[in-house]
């Protein structure tokens, strides 16, 4: 029965109050470990369309007539549009169409930061386009940026209201501690880089409105454009069918859509509005940057006795303030906490959710403050975190529903004891060392979402859904999933996907909600498919239902029968058996949450600071394993982007102008094939058993989260070297290594805040 | 007019000076195989091979390559490595595979057998965001199966 709750619904940590119609799970879970698909490394079904470049993404989609869009942005951080005069533009022969600040809201007459949309045009190629943009007469007021995060929260210059959060008596606690660290740690601005850049082709058909887009969220994108232009949402259809990455920069339409749609209404044509790299760079979005001022307490024995930390959040002029402050709140049993939060608005490009938003950033100050505890306190890093382990969510007072984290901490030890024998191959010059860190993060997904699946005559099935893989292999999980409830071979399974008017409602992926929003929802359709079948082979064969059952692709009957299913679907011609599903409700009174812990080696050349990550072993708790091929490259992926946020990328802003200098991909380091390190990855793979039919939870995001942490811990431990900003390079590295040479000069001073 | 030789396949084509191999393969021959993350000559998801060398070919301008022979992945479609990267998932959301592909194929016809610090040599100018790399490096160390 459809049953209408009034829930929390939580995407990358944000919740928000929704009406939600869920529909029952029936279906029990399968057993723990690997069954016949489902557990086992399968490849990826779009794999070889993707290889050999037959997989049409929204770069590749040419519609007839299409013309391209270019955008004039803002090349001041903060100014006033006097005048501007598109009349040459629209004279010049080749182009079709100008827009500027009266004819769409996305186009800004106070910019205010470089990059902001000003006017576009749209012509017959990209590079007429661009060219045509010089045609534009406009003049700028020019007026000072605000740049200075800490500047922004003196002059209560905020995006969102300030967050505080308290629990116990911080005060108390650290007064109960035996020592106590104190630390500001800083993280820097990163940008998402997909190799797609952002970019949308829009058209009118008939009064549809089409939208081609690289994008996370199908629905999401259909409701926005729908509610922006006061359309009916099923008149405007969505489609993605293969996306080049976004890493959470892709989850809402974007100044480009709408730039292309009003291109599309003034000149009638198709129109594609495709950022360049630079634009991209610029002005899709970024992780920002945070100062974070941290506060640790602990008693002799390691009992965390107050955890405190100030957190500025340097959102930029538009975006949201990420929960950095979440690790701190919800890793520890730790009875005295308080956080303050403040997202600094400041003339820099808007922030977007930058996978694991707000608790990369917040787990690396936190788990370095924490090893600078177990310093202090001469223990081990890993035993303090076990002295310390949460055994039910201290946040909200509620059971976990499953935490496996003991588990990854005993997966973790045969990593750790390589200490000595890493930390023994140390030479003068290359010091060696290993730092661990801990992860959570949420990751169950949730409803509404559905699927549908409809059997041929064949015997193949069709899985039917409007969800989208963003290069994560959901595609091949869903498959799985249908493939092991249908009882057929998974090459008997195709997925339909990608398109807002040719399936049901389905998950943004983000927030590692997909595979747990979507996998019990696709599970459900093939078991209602497959009741109808069963059904079907009953009346053919003349048995009862319950001795029937379908297997590799064959009704099997409990007496010994056997027959190939498409003796039974071949029944039906070219009509089809159609299953619907849908995902059911979380557990009530509950928090699900992923967990896990990375070990770093690194090495450091104390001369030159020179930092090489050597190896990293991950160990991830995320409820039952779909695909462990698939899972393993989302592991290895998180780790390197991970690696390149703590040693490479860094945007740089020039501080005078808040002008982006980092803009290429020659001058933004991306980390490449020379730069990874041996990766070890494991995974607790207990099914949440409170958790839908699947009991699995999401692993997009939980990776990246520790590895910075477990990097500069691993430093500290081979170096002494207490790391306190990202990205680690060769300068900071330095700073650290100089000021713990001071330190040990000066031994008096231990249990001052570093410098 | 210039002409060239795709995959085999020869074309004449009449284009502007100025318009990249990038986009006479995409725009005008349809070969959408071949992808532009940059155009800039950056990351390498462009590659194609002239007469057997990888080259950018959002850097590379049609008018310098009449009469040579191009190579688009959509002309390896049935090289060994198309399956040795599915099977060892040497992709995620695959908009650098193309690239990884044709600079791959370039390595292997002059290294049949490379060890994986060659692959890291020859393929580090093919960035891959997904960080697909210790798959990639897997795939074509394995590429014979
Ligand atoms: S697109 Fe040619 S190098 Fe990036
Ligand atoms: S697979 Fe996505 S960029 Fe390489």
């Amino acid at each position: 029965m459809a049953r209408l709750i009034r829930t929390e619904k939580e995407v990358e940590g944000r919740y928000t109050e929704q009406w939600i119609v869920v529909e029952e799970d029936v279906l029990e879970q399968w057993p723990a470990g690997p069954r016949g698909i489902v557990g086992r490394a399968a490849r990826r079904v779009d794999g070889h369309e993707r290889a050999r470049g037959q997989a049409t993404y929204t770069a590749d989609i040419s519609l007839p007539g299409m013309l391209h869009a270019a955008v004039l942005r803002s090349p001041h951080a903060r100014a006033r549009v006097k005048k501007i005069d598109l009349t040459k533009a629209r004279e010049t022969p080749w182009v079709r169409g100008a827009i500027g600040p009266d004819d769409c809201h996305v186009l800004e007459r106070e910019p205010s930061f470089q990059g902001a949309p000003v006017a576009a045009v749209a012509a017959q190629s990209a590079e007429r386009a661009r060219e045509a943009l010089d045609m534009i007469e406009v003049e700028w007021e020019v007026l000072e940026p605000l740049l200075d995060p800490d500047e922004a929260v003196r002059r209560e210059s905020f995006t969102d209201e300030p967050r505080l959060y308290a629990r116990g008596d911080v005060e108390r606690g650290q007064a109960e501690a035996d020592v106590v660290v104190e630390g500001e740690y800083r993280t820097q601005t990163v940008l998402h880089n997909a190799l797609e850049t952002h970019q949308s082709v829009c058209r009118w058909e008939g009064d549809t409105l089409e939208v081609y887009t690289s994008t996370q969220y199908i629905w999401g994108i259909r409701d926005e454009v729908a509610e922006t232009l006061g359309l009916p949402p099923d008149k405007v259809r969505v489609v993605c069918h293969f996306m080049g990455g976004g890493f959470g920069a892709k989850n809402s339409p974007g100044d480009y859509t709408f730039i292309a749609i009003a291109l599309a209404g003034q000149t009638g044509a198709a129109v594609r509005c495709a950022l360049t790299r630079r634009e991209e760079n610029l002005a899709s979005g970024n992780r920002n940057s945070t100062i974070q001022r941290l506060v640790a307490g602990a008693r002799s024995d390691g009992t965390l006795t107050a955890l405190s930390g100030e957190y500025i959040n340097a959102i930029g002029w538009d975006g949201f303030s990420g929960p950095t402050y979440g690790p701190m709140e919800m890793l520890y049993d730790c009875e005295n906490v308080r956080t303050q939060t403040f997202g600094a608005k400041l003339n820099t490009p808007p922030n977007a959710a930058f996978r694991a938003p707000g608790f990369v950033e917040g787990t690396f100050g936190l788990e370095c403050v924490l090893d600078e505890l177990a310093a202090k306190l001469d223990l081990d890093p890993l035993e303090l975190r076990r002295r310390n382990y949460a055994d039910h969510d201290l946040v909200e007072g509620r059971p976990f529903s499953s935490k496996n984290l003991l588990d990854c901490y005993r997966l973790a030890e045969p990593h750790w004891a390589r200490r000595k024998e890493v930390r023994a191959r140390s030479d003068d010059v290359w010091k060696r060392g290993v730092g661990l860190a801990s992860q959570v993060w949420y990751g169950g997904g949730g409803p509404p979402s559905y699927a549908w699946i409809r059997v041929g005559s064949d015997g193949r099935a069709t899985v039917v859904t409007a969800m989208q893989d963003i290069g994560t292999g959901t595609r091949t999980a869903m498959a799985q999933i249908a493939a092991e409830e249908l009882g057929v071979p998974l090459n008997q399974v195709r997925v339909e996907l990608g398109d807002s008017a040719r399936g049901p409602f389905a998950s943004i992926s983000a927030g590692s909600s997909t595979t747990p929003s979507m996998g019990p929802a696709v599970r459900a359709a093939a078991a209602d498919a497959k009741r109808q079948l069963i059904e079907i082979a009953a009346q053919r064969y003349h048995l009862e239902e319950r001795v029937l059952e379908i297997k590799d692709g064959q009704v099997i009957s409990a007496d010994g029968g056997s027959w190939p299913l498409e003796e039974v679907t071949g029944l039906l011609e070219d009509a089809q058996i159609l299953g619907k599903g849908a995902r059911g409700p979380n557990p009530t009174g509950m928090r699900v949450l992923t967990f896990g812990i990375q070990v770093a080696e690194v090495a450091v050349d104390v001369e030159t600071g020179e930092v090489r990550v050597e190896r990293i072993a991950a160990i991830h708790d995320v409820g039952r394993i779909i695909n462990p091929l698939g899972a393993k490259s989302q592991v290895e992926g998180g780790i390197i982007q991970g690696l390149g946020h703590t040693l490479s990328e860094e945007r740089l802003l020039d501080p005078q102008s808040g002008g982006t200098l980092t803009q290429t991909l020659d001058a933004y380091k991306l980390p490449t094939i020379a730069d990874v390190p041996e990766i070890i990855c494991e995974f607790v793979d207990k099914p949440d058993e409170h958790l839908t039919n699947l009991g699995s939870k999401g692993l997009g995001e939980p990776p990246i989260i520790p590895t910075a942490a477990a990097i500069a811990n691993a430093i500290r431990d081979a170096t002494g070297a207490d790391i306190h900003s990202l990205p680690i390079t060769r300068e900071e590295m330095l700073r650290a290594l100089r000021a713990a040479e001071e330190r040990r000069r000066e031994p008096e001073r231990v249990g001052a805040p570093p410098a | 007019m210039v002409e060239l030789r795709v995959n085999g396949h020869a074309y004449e084509l009449d284009a502007p000076v100025g318009r990249t191999l990038a986009e006479a393969l995409r725009l005008d021959l349809g070969l959408t195989g071949t992808k532009v993350a940059c155009g800039e000559g950056h990351c390498g998801a462009c590659t194609v091979q002239l007469d057997g060398v990888p080259v950018l070919s959002c850097i590379t301008l049609l008018h310098t390559v009449g009469g040579r022979e191009v190579t688009t992945i959509e002309g390896l479609a049935e090289h060994p490595l198309v399956d040795a990267f599915v099977r060892a998932d040497a992709l995620q959301c695959g908009f650098c595979t193309p690239g990884q592909i044709v600079s791959a194929a370039a390595l292997v016809e002059s290294t049949p057998q490379p060890t994986s610090e060659e692959v890291r040599h020859a393929m580090s100018g093919n960035l891959c965001r997904c960080g697909a790399y210790p798959r990639i490096e897997e795939a074509v160390v394995a590429w014979r199966g």
